[in-house]
């Protein structure tokens, strides 16, 4: 450490594995053309547009409601994961029962199920006629077809993001940190908000992070169990399609270009939380 | 506080952890729990501590009745091996965690409590370090933080598990001055479990040996190296080596000789003699000694250890002699015990046995 003090910043330490030079080479290169090289020409495209333009499809009315109605669910969605994807992991690192194993496996289908046969069977589920719609149909909830159906759709594609994200790190957790804080006369929820659930704070913020993000760009289940009547249950990236369909490719940009400065925002944002996070705990 | 613990036994699917184990600690008592792994020390502390349930036997605090009272009930400080620090708060909330965590009504004020941490950081010799993270803290100064946390509370008993176990030798050293320093002047009874005899000897009042679940022997530094009361005690606490021998007409025999050892009063028949390898004397001519075959010979530190074959059935022992002895190989040497135990073939100590028992046989010999 002193060394490397004297010397000032290093590009890189000196380790016992070399090619760092190449590694970073390599990692931009590829990062330049699976990722940036893209997403420049979304932006290039709806440069073509010229200001006003840009500015007349962005303010408009149905934009404006797809895109509060993206991210908006897409929020409340990460949320509800974020505390039953917590739950979950708990309960699969905590508990033995017989058919652990078997859960855990079920944690990862929204990952592997194709999210349109996810949508048609939450579809089947949740409207007025489906085994759960019709639970809620008489009590006048209408699940399907609405921005709450929505919600649900996105819930299940989110879950494994957070339940995979928490469950190493919690793992990890050492019980005797747990019976520290018991000697120490801390109850149950005290230990539990007090101890365990602040040391997990970071990887939590990740799960939603990741869960967010993934319902933000989801199409496939939403678009099913929405019914996209517009201004109601439209969501952005369905949006999107409609323009390409109409061939307007720098409408269909303008608004990817949009939902791209916003993610990217969040998405900074978060990652800025965690770093000081980390920095804190080490 | 005195602590009392009766009849203590513990299962574990089956496996006793712990087996009718009674033991009585007086108030301001430091007491080392020791033994080797599985031998169920740590059980016990984990028992006393509320941090685990006891199948049968109870656990009085002075004159009341623990074992219903839930670990936070107890009041006790426990430090861990790996010192189990919160990382995400700092060392100063890491102290303070005890009292803020109390009852409104019992909890003192948030002045009162960063006062309290900060006296207790002087009194483990951190000042200065209330606002680092555990990670940047170096173990030895991890484990001082651990105990101070745990002083914090006014506990009424204080509980350490190996708490030097996963530091180096030279810190462990000066911790185990420091722990006793910090004992001498707070006060609490204290127990300590380790597997390091040297820790148990220097740092304890008393040592309490334990072996599969059991208390082997309970007594000073001093009781338990001079007079084991069993041959686990005798073999686990400090050096020693033993020999199959044959008790008859109050002599000890191996083979067909006798080796000048008296054991009046002992039952003929056959036995184990256990001796420390530096307690003996050598001797020239053999007339009643131990005489063997050099095997093997090693330099250890000031003195030579050798081990020797007696007799023809191969039995080894093995005795220090000055590291200027030239102990050739095969050379035959002969020596007698100065100071020796005689135990049965259950393990029960024999009459008759070590100098004390001879103090004519020795001034003799001496």
């Amino acid at each position: 450490m002193s060394l490397a003090g004297a010397a000032g910043w290093r590009f890189s330490k000196p380790s016992v594995v070399p090619g760092f030079g190449l590694t970073l080479g390599f990692s931009l290169a590829y990062l330049t053309l699976i990722i940036l090289i893209p997403l420049a020409a979304l932006l290039l495209r709806s440069a073509s547009l010229g200001w006003p333009q840009f500015w007349a499809i962005a303010t408009d009315a149905r934009v404006l409601h797809a895109l509060k109605l993206s991210f908006g669910a897409s929020l409340l969605a990460a949320l509800v994961n974020v505390v039953f994807g917590t739950v979950v992991a708990w309960v699969l690192v905590r508990y033995r029962f017989p058919g652990r194993r078997v859960i855990d496996a079920i944690v990862d289908l929204p990952f592997a199920l194709p999210t349109a046969v996810a949508g048609i069977a939450l579809t089947t589920l949740y409207a007025p006629r489906g085994w759960i719609g019709a639970i809620f149909a008489p009590l006048g909830v209408k699940i399907a077809y609405t921005p709450l159906g929505i919600v649900i759709a996105l819930v299940f594609i989110g879950l494994p993001f957070v339940v995979r994200t928490v469950q190493p790190v919690m793992e990890e957790i050492d019980r005797e940190v747990e019976e520290a804080a018991a000697t120490l006369g801390a109850g149950r929820a005290q230990t539990l908000l007090r101890v365990l659930l602040p040391g997990l704070a970071p990887a939590i913020t990740t799960g939603f992070a990741l869960a967010f993000a993934r319902a933000v760009g989801e199409y496939g289940s939403v678009i099913f169990i929405a019914g996209n009547l517009p201004l109601k249950t439209e969501i952005a990236p369905l949006l999107i399609v409609i323009k390409l369909e109409e061939y307007n490719y720098a409408g269909a940009t303008a608004i990817a270009a949009i939902m791209l400065a916003i993610s990217f925002a969040m998405l900074f944002v978060i990652n800025l939380l965690q770093s000081w996070s980390r920095r804190r705990y080490g | 506080m005195d602590l009392s613990i009766r009849n203590l036994g513990k299962q574990f699917d089956g496996f006793p952890a712990l087996d009718d184990v009674s033991l009585d600690i007086r108030s301001g008592e430091l007491i080392a729990l020791l033994g080797p792994s599985g031998s169920g020390k740590t059980t016990l502390l984990r028992v006393v501590a509320g941090l685990e349930q006891p199948t049968a036997g109870a656990v009085f605090f002075g004159g009341e009745d623990a074992s219903h009272l839930t670990v936070q009930q107890r009041n006790v400080g426990f430090v861990f091996q790996h010192y189990a620090l919160f990382r995400h708060m700092t060392v100063a909330d890491n102290i303070g965690f005890g009292l803020r965590v109390r009852p409104q009504a019992s909890r003192p004020p948030r002045a009162e409590i960063r006062r309290r941490a900060g006296e207790l950081l002087d009194f483990v010799q951190l000042s200065g370090l209330e606002k680092r993270y555990p990670a940047q803290l170096s173990g030895g100064q991890r484990q001082r933080v651990a105990l101070a946390r745990a002083l914090a509370i006014e506990p009424r008993l204080l509980l350490l598990d190996e708490p030097f176990g996963a530091l180096d030798a030279q810190v462990r050293r000066e911790l185990r001055r420091w722990l006793r320093d910090i004992h001498d002047a707070t006060g609490h009874t204290t127990v300590f479990v380790t597997h390091d005899q040297e820790e148990a000897l220097e740092l304890a009042d008393r040592v309490v040996v334990m072996n599969r679940g059991r208390i082997e022997q309970v007594g000073t530094a001093d009781e338990v190296y001079d007079a084991p009361n069993s041959p686990f005690v005798y073999g686990f606490i400090g050096e020693s080596s033993t020999l199959p021998v044959r008790i008859e007409d109050g002599q000890l025999w191996v083979q067909d000789r006798t080796i000048g050892l008296r054991a009046e009063g002992a039952p003929a028949g056959d036995g184990t003699l256990h001796f420390r390898p530096h307690d003996v004397e050598l001797l020239d001519g053999c007339g009643g000694c131990i005489a063997g075959v050099v095997v093997a010979s090693r330099r250890v530190a000031g003195s030579r250890r050798v081990e020797l074959e007696i007799g023809s059935a191969g039995n080894r022992v093995e005795i220090e002699l000055p590291a200027d002895h030239r102990a050739a190989e095969r050379s035959r040497i002969a020596f007698r015990p100065q100071r020796w135990k005689l135990f049965g073939d259950g393990g029960e100590p024999l009459p008759h046995a070590g100098h004390a028992a001879q103090p004519k046989a020795m001034a003799g010999a001496n």
